[in-house]
């Protein structure tokens, strides 16, 4: 028990010798290190970080230059879209309008051709009315005078009206 | 479907295989380390005329001018004494250097490598595990905590980082020792993030600033309260740095020791798997451990040093 204590003391009594061996040691190593490696692979280390950060942004710059002229190449689009959107309505406004006129014009002139057809057909119509009248008027006169011409024939008068009166006899008993 | 269940069968022994060979490795290694170590106290104990029974469990972890290699014999360093002053090489020591020569080694040839590259290029192999350790420490450790200006203290909490990590990792050998399980060693690490933090308080603020910085902007009456706390607690952090650091690379060599002593104390090959199964799986955690306290000493310590260094206050 005893003999472990002084051990133990053993193990946490410092030891002035290698305190100083340690701070050589170590100073010379912290000095040397330095010089041989710390800075060359930091510098190194830092340089490629440099040059990963630099290429980061000239990518990033590279996408918004790209991102800039897609959304111009876009608006350029839609708006070439647009005209051509427009130029078809247009086209489109301007083929209604002349079928509307065509059609109206059409129209128009079918109403016409049927009213002239109408009208012909009332004047001929007409005409004919009148040379209907005309015709009956000469053929009654005619048949009057052909009366007249055979009232001096007792005979035939008499012929005559029993034909008429045979005529009505028919029609009154159909 | 049927398609994809060949594919997927066809594939499967020939991707599994090089991992279970890897896992097989690695717990032969691990076997071997573990049982590498009980092959010290054992032979202590066999070659202690006096102890006996005894197992010196506290004489494998503090520091000595021998390093034993037994069954190879022993190294006797050479004692050096300057007028009263000791200044001895031992074991950790030794152990030291052998980190520092190993940092050097390495990471000047990382160094190199970077240099070869004309413009920046990614990283390849083992210069690219070493990168993802040092952008770890860089930009999650210490730009983290320290923030603007960060640069300035990144050479040393670099070399804290790997120096520490590597003296936990060495002592991981079998044969080696853990200079950071010394007290003595983490008593210096945390001295220098001790003079860093109040130089750059002192540096950033002034003597002004560092005076009133003791009294934690608290009321005048406060003062006989707040400026004692505050002046203790400028010295509790680095001593917390120091026991963290200590205790744990310590305990994790007692515990495995311990473990594998257990067999000798019982005299019995039956308590040997058992004690060699937990002595493994702590060896495993003193990987994760040696990783761990590397992290957390540079961590704390640039934690310590941003707070000296930011200019609002911080209470």
């Amino acid at each position: 028990m005893l003999s472990s204590l002084i051990f133990a003391a053993g193990l946490l009594s410092p030891n002035p010798g290698l305190i100083f061996w340690t701070a050589v040691t170590f100073l010379l190593l912290v000095f040397i290190l330095s010089k041989v490696a710390w800075k060359p692979i930091v510098e190194a280390l830092s340089e490629r970080e440099k040059n990963i950060q630099s290429a980061i942004d000239r990518a990033e710059q590279a996408k918004a230059e790209a991102e800039k002229t897609l959304a111009e190449l876009k608006a350029e689009r839609a708006k070439a879209q647009a005209e051509a959107e427009k130029i078809v309505s247009d086209a489109k406004a301007y083929a209604e309008k002349i079928r509307a006129e065509l059609l109206e014009k059409a129209n128009a002139e079918a109403r016409k051709t049927l009213e002239d057809a109408k009208a012909e057909i009332e004047l001929a119509k007409r005409r004919a009315m009148a040379e209907l009248k005309d015709t009956v008027a000469d053929l009654a006169i005619e048949a009057a005078s052909k009366i007249i011409q055979h009232n001096l024939d007792a005979e035939r008068h008499k012929d005559l009206i029993a034909s008429v009166i045979n005529d009505l006899s028919t029609v009154q008993k159909q | 479907m049927e398609h994809l269940l060949r594919l997927l069968t066809a594939n499967l022994p020939s991707r599994r295989l090089p991992q279970k060979r890897f896992l097989a490795v690695a717990l032969a290694l691990l076997c071997a380390c573990a049982l590498a170590m009980a092959g010290e106290p054992s032979s202590d104990e066999t070659g202690d005329e006096h102890g006996g029974e005894k197992l010196d469990v506290i004489h494998h972890v503090t520091d000595g001018d021998v390093i034993e290699l037994e069954p190879f014999g022993e190294i006797h360093l050479p004692a050096i004494k300057i007028g009263d002053f000791d200044i001895s090489i031992t074991r950790h020591v030794v152990m030291m250097w052998i980190a520092a020569i190993l940092l050097v080694v390495i990471f000047s040839s990382v160094a190199n490598a970077y240099k070869k590259m004309s413009r920046p290029q990614a990283p390849k192999g083992f210069v690219n595990l070493m990168e993802t350790m040092i952008e770890f420490v860089r930009t999650d450790v210490v730009k983290a905590n320290i923030g603007e200006g960060y640069e300035r203290f990144l050479p040393y909490l670099l070399t804290v980082f790997f120096f520490i990590l590597t003296c936990n990792l060495l002592g991981l050998i079998p044969y080696a020792a853990t200079a950071t399980s010394n007290i003595s060693v983490t008593f210096t690490l945390a001295v220098f993030t001790f003079v860093i933090v109040q130089f750059t308080m002192f540096k950033e603020h002034g003597l002004k600033g560092w005076l009133s910085h003791l009294t934690a902007g608290a009321p005048v009456a406060l003062w006989p309260i707040m400026v004692p706390i505050e002046f203790l607690s400028m010295f509790v952090k680095p001593f917390a740095l120091m026991v963290r650091l200590f205790a744990n690379m310590t305990a994790g060599h007692v515990v495995i020791v311990t473990m594998i002593g257990l067999i000798f104390i019982f005299k019995s090959w039956l308590v040997a798997p058992a004690a060699v199964g937990i002595a493994l799986i702590m060896y495993a955690l003193e990987i994760f451990v040696a990783f761990m306290q590397a992290y957390i000493f540079t961590m704390l310590s640039s934690l310590f040093i941003g707070m000296a260094a930011a200019h609002e206050e911080h209470h």
